[in-house]
């Protein structure tokens, strides 16, 4: 069982009064417990069990401006004791910075509301079996899948965050998911796909088969690759990867690149920065989300935010640190942003394959090839060529490449949009990037 | 040497117990106990941003029975948790029999010394080298805009108990020192990152005011890239500098060469042990037995003595890495590859300090042999399909050639090749191998451990690369 609230209240009260009482001006703590199952199957058989057990605890003291922190998975109170001991040593030695604070008392969260993002219902690990041998019956039907690779992971999480103005409050949150990963062989090729479903409920988990099905469809279709020449052509990111545009995007308006001046979006609130049909939103209530929070990492109340309208950007990702240098107040993002996503488009992802005579399907990028200094992105890819409409076949062995600052202007949204991660998008089409093949 | 008896009711006695009962009829097994202390301390934006202390204590236990891993961690070391995971691995393998196998290779070498680098220098002198970085990348030229560097030290200790009551230890010292400069020249703004590390404490990196040099090589690529030209797409001839650039090899090769792909045949490369698969002169090592580098063990986490294993002879595929899991399902011995990045996780197969060793061509020959092409200095990150083959990595510094001339600097570009051909493509190997300057991660699985690499300048007929001008 994850710990209760009580226990892990008890564990964060005592540390900040061993804080308080060594002469820290403030302090803050976080105490969380969390635990999971793993059951790993390969061709059809279980390969591996993995069961964890974690506690984790991060303390942070303040001596006026001055800070540091530390962080243990020993709760024994004589570790903690020294921990907080050397924590609060080194704080002294610390220089001031102007802008170390607990945030505003005003903006922490008040009271929470019920989002359910827990699921008590405990998944077996004969379930677990069962569910992945089904997965893997239905992954391998084609001759041409010679090996399956599948796993269930349950975890149940509960933690306390709690500073010396006030502020402790915590809840329980738990995971479920499955993952399907195939390689299938031809005379050519050798090839690997992937499906998964990760859920707050264990309700909302795909069908075993269905996932199974998927993948295989999947990895069967990317076998015998071509390499095409190095063109201009517009470029189709299927929703796995079209997600990773609006990651990008966060990390490049979060107000610590914007403060430290390292990212291409500075300066550019209120100015056009993507295509204007598009609307980008990050809302941390939704029920049963899978980034859905009551507070953010430092107890700040997160509201719903519009980052773009109409392409237009509104608001930075801010925390209380990087706010007080930017003189904006935290909007609850320290952590980064809750539930990301793009507003569907008007286009069906039919006609969005239809638009151009030519195009390429990318369903898969490889590489860190994302500078967000600059802007540029260049990241090798896999998919198909895609020619009035119709998949014609697979490409890989090529990369893409673009700066952002472009790509942002000339996104078109297909209307398919769903809520499946922490971040969505809809298929999504870039025209004018660079493909380099042979 | 950590305790991990002494503050806990459970005995060394009890856990010998637990352990033998529980591994009594499996194939092999092993509780691993770690204790580890880390620090970082982060310079950015003129202020120290971040100091942070970490202590982290716990244990795996892992049971292995035919194919079936079994594996259950804590942090609490009690008899009771031991107990609860001893039960839960009983259960896993309730069904499944093997037999224990007691043999495991001994050595007294050891490659680096039992030392706590965090508490050799002190946070005074930490925070000092961190502000006179920061004033000597400022003072030194007004385009610099952002400054940002940092410490990280760690000491680990592990403790491995056998069935059978069978102990090994370790204390396994590690610190990085890094900087990263951003300049702004005409509207353009460019950043440039350095580091160094190893096994040895932070003064030994730092003697003659070394922090200099990492200073100068981070201002060094960060200039060179304001002056960057869009970087050309297509096939070309690529040439290698030498040193961290072998992380082409730690993608393309090394991973392929990860025992337990080819245990799956899921690697590109299960198929061709004792084909060629590189060109005659190329010879590929992967070696944990170098003293002090960043991957370097002195055993491994299943505590097998780590060695230097050759993977490609003069073109001809050798060894794969392996752990004792995959080689005994192998019919093979471990070559001491076995790791993990913390109690948390299981043991996978591993690279260490992954060496193309030494030919006998020179770099300039190689640029002057090439009429249209690219020489790629140095390197972010890169990443592999193990099954289709295809890797990449990410220049961070590079050139044109043109009529086998060094041109203008070209922008950041993803080049990508085939894991299994590219080594063909192989045509000059350097005199002038060097190691890499101690700063590689290792990503699989979701686990991170330090890896060093080694190699000459090479020069490659044919490559991708993934820029923007046609």
């Amino acid at each position: 069982m994850v710990k209760d609230q009580e226990f892990l209240k008890s564990k964060a009260s005592y540390c900040l009064d061993l804080a308080k009482k060594m002469g820290a001006t403030d302090a803050s703590v976080t105490v969380g417990h969390s635990i999971s199952e793993t059951v790993n199957f390969r061709n059809k058989s279980l390969e591996a069990s993995d069961r964890s057990d974690g506690l984790a605890l991060s303390i942070e003291t303040y001596l006026g401006k001055r800070r540091s922190s530390i962080s243990s998975s020993n709760l024994l109170d004589e570790n903690i004791k020294t921990l907080i001991e050397k924590c609060f040593e080194t704080t002294k030695i610390t220089p001031e910075d102007e802008f170390n604070s607990l945030p505003d008392k005003n903006l922490l969260a008040k009271q929470i509301s019920s989002l359910n993002l827990y699921d008590e219902t405990r998944f077996e690990n004969d379930k677990k079996i069962k569910y992945l041998k089904d997965l893997e019956e239905s992954a391998s039907t084609d001759n041409q899948i010679i090996n399956t690779e599948s796993s269930f992971t349950e975890n149940k999480s509960n933690f306390i965050l709690a500073n010396s103005d006030g502020f402790c409050d915590g809840y329980k949150t738990s995971s479920f998911a499955a993952s399907c990963v195939t390689v299938a062989k031809d005379e050519n090729s050798m090839e690997r796909d992937y499906e998964f479903s990760s859920k707050r409920h264990l309700s909302d988990i795909k069908q075993a088969i269905d996932l199974g099905n998927k993948a295989a469809k999947q990895t069967i279709r990317k076998l015998s690759p071509k390499k095409i020449g190095s063109e201009k052509i517009s470029i189709i990111f299927d929703k796995r990867i079209s997600k990773g545009m609006l990651s990008a995007f966060a990390s490049a308006i979060s107000a610590s690149a914007i403060a430290r001046g390292t990212s291409f979006l500075k300066d550019k609130i209120d100015q056009q920065v993507f295509a204007n049909s598009i609307n980008v939103i990050d809302k941390p209530d939704i029920v049963k989300g899978m980034g859905s929070q009551n507070f953010d990492s430092e107890g700040v109340n997160s509201n719903t935010l519009q980052l773009i309208e109409n392409g237009i950007l509104k608001n930075y990702l801010v925390d209380t640190y990087n706010g007080k240098k930017l003189n904006l107040k935290s909007n609850g993002r320290s952590g980064g942003t809750t539930n990301l996503y793009f507003e569907k488009g008007n286009i069906s992802y039919e006609d969005l394959l239809k638009k151009n005579s030519r195009s390429l399907y990318i369903t898969e990028t490889i590489g860190h090839g994302s500078n967000l200094v600059t802007g540029d992105y260049s990241v090798g890819a896999t998919g198909f060529l895609v020619e009035d409409g119709e998949f014609k076949y697979p490409v890989n062995e090529i990369t893409i490449a673009g700066n952002f600052k472009d790509m942002f202007k000339n996104i078109l949204l297909a209307n398919d949009l769903e809520f499946e991660y922490s971040v969505n998008s809809p298929t999504m089409m870039i025209e004018g990037m660079t493909v380099a093949g042979k | 040497m950590s305790d991990f008896f002494n503050k806990s009711d459970l005995t060394r006695q009890d856990a010998d117990k637990i352990v033998s009962e529980t591994l009594n009829n499996c194939d092999d097994g092993e509780l691993y106990l770690e204790q580890s202390k880390s620090e970082s301390i982060l310079l950015d934006d003129n202020k120290i941003k971040s100091s942070n202390y970490s202590s982290d204590l716990g244990f795996g236990f892992r049971a292995i029975s035919n194919e079936v891993v079994a594996y259950s961690y804590s942090n609490e070391i009690s008899k009771d948790s031991l107990k609860n995971s001893s039960e839960n691995l009983k259960s896993t393998l309730k069904s499944i029999k093997g037999t224990y196998n007691h043999e495991i290779p001994k050595s007294n070498k050891k490659f680096y010394k039992d030392i706590n680098p965090i508490e050799q220098k002190t946070l005074d002198s930490k925070l000092e080298v961190l502000n006179k970085v920061n004033d000597f990348l400022r003072k030194k030229d007004g385009s610099v805009r952002q400054v940002t560097a940092s410490f990280a030290g760690e000491q680990k200790s592990i403790e491995i108990i056998r069935s059978g009551g069978e102990a090994l230890t370790d204390v396994r010292p590690l610190i990085r020192f890094n900087v990263s400069v951003m300049l702004e020249k005409n509207g353009r703004k460019e950043t440039g990152v350095y580091g160094i590390g190893g096994r040895q404490s932070y003064d030994d990196y730092l003697k003659n005011d070394n922090w200099k040099n990492v200073c100068e090589e981070a201002f060094r690529i960060a200039s060179v890239n304001l002056e960057s030209k869009p970087a050309p797409a297509g096939e070309m001839k690529v040439v290698l500098g030498p040193g961290w650039p072998a992380i082409l090899i730690h993608e393309a090769i090394g991973h392929g060469l990860e025992g337990d792909f080819n245990r799956k045949k899921t690697s590109a490369f299960h198929d061709l042990m004792g084909e060629k698969v590189a060109s005659e002169g190329v010879t590929i090592i992967d070696d944990g037995t170098i003293d002090n580098r960043r991957g370097s063990l002195t055993i491994d986490d299943e505590g097998t003595p780590t060695e230097r294993t050759v993977l490609i002879e003069n073109g001809i595929l050798k060894n794969f890495m392996q752990d004792r899991h995959n080689a005994r399902l192998m019919n093979t011995r471990s070559t001491g590859s076995g790791r993990r990045e913390n109690y948390r996780h299981i043991v996978l197969p591993r690279m260490r300090n992954t060496m193309m060793l030494s030919g006998n061509q020179t770099q300039d020959e190689m640029i002057k042999s090439v009429d249209k092409g690219i020489f790629a200095v140095s390197f972010g990150g890169g990443q592999v399909d193990i099954t289709s083959g295809k890797f990449v990595f990410n220049c961070t510094e590079a050139y044109e050639i043109n009529n086998g001339k060094i041109g203008s600097p070209i922008k950041g570009a993803t080049l990508i090749g085939d894991g299994p051909s590219i080594l063909k493509e192989v045509s000059m190997v350097g005199n002038d191998m060097m190691l890499d300057p101690g700063i590689g991660t290792c990503g699989k699985a979701g686990q991170g451990v330090p890896v060093g690499v080694a190699q000459p300048s090479i020069l490659i007929d044919k490559m991708t690369v993934g820029g923007t001008k046609l």
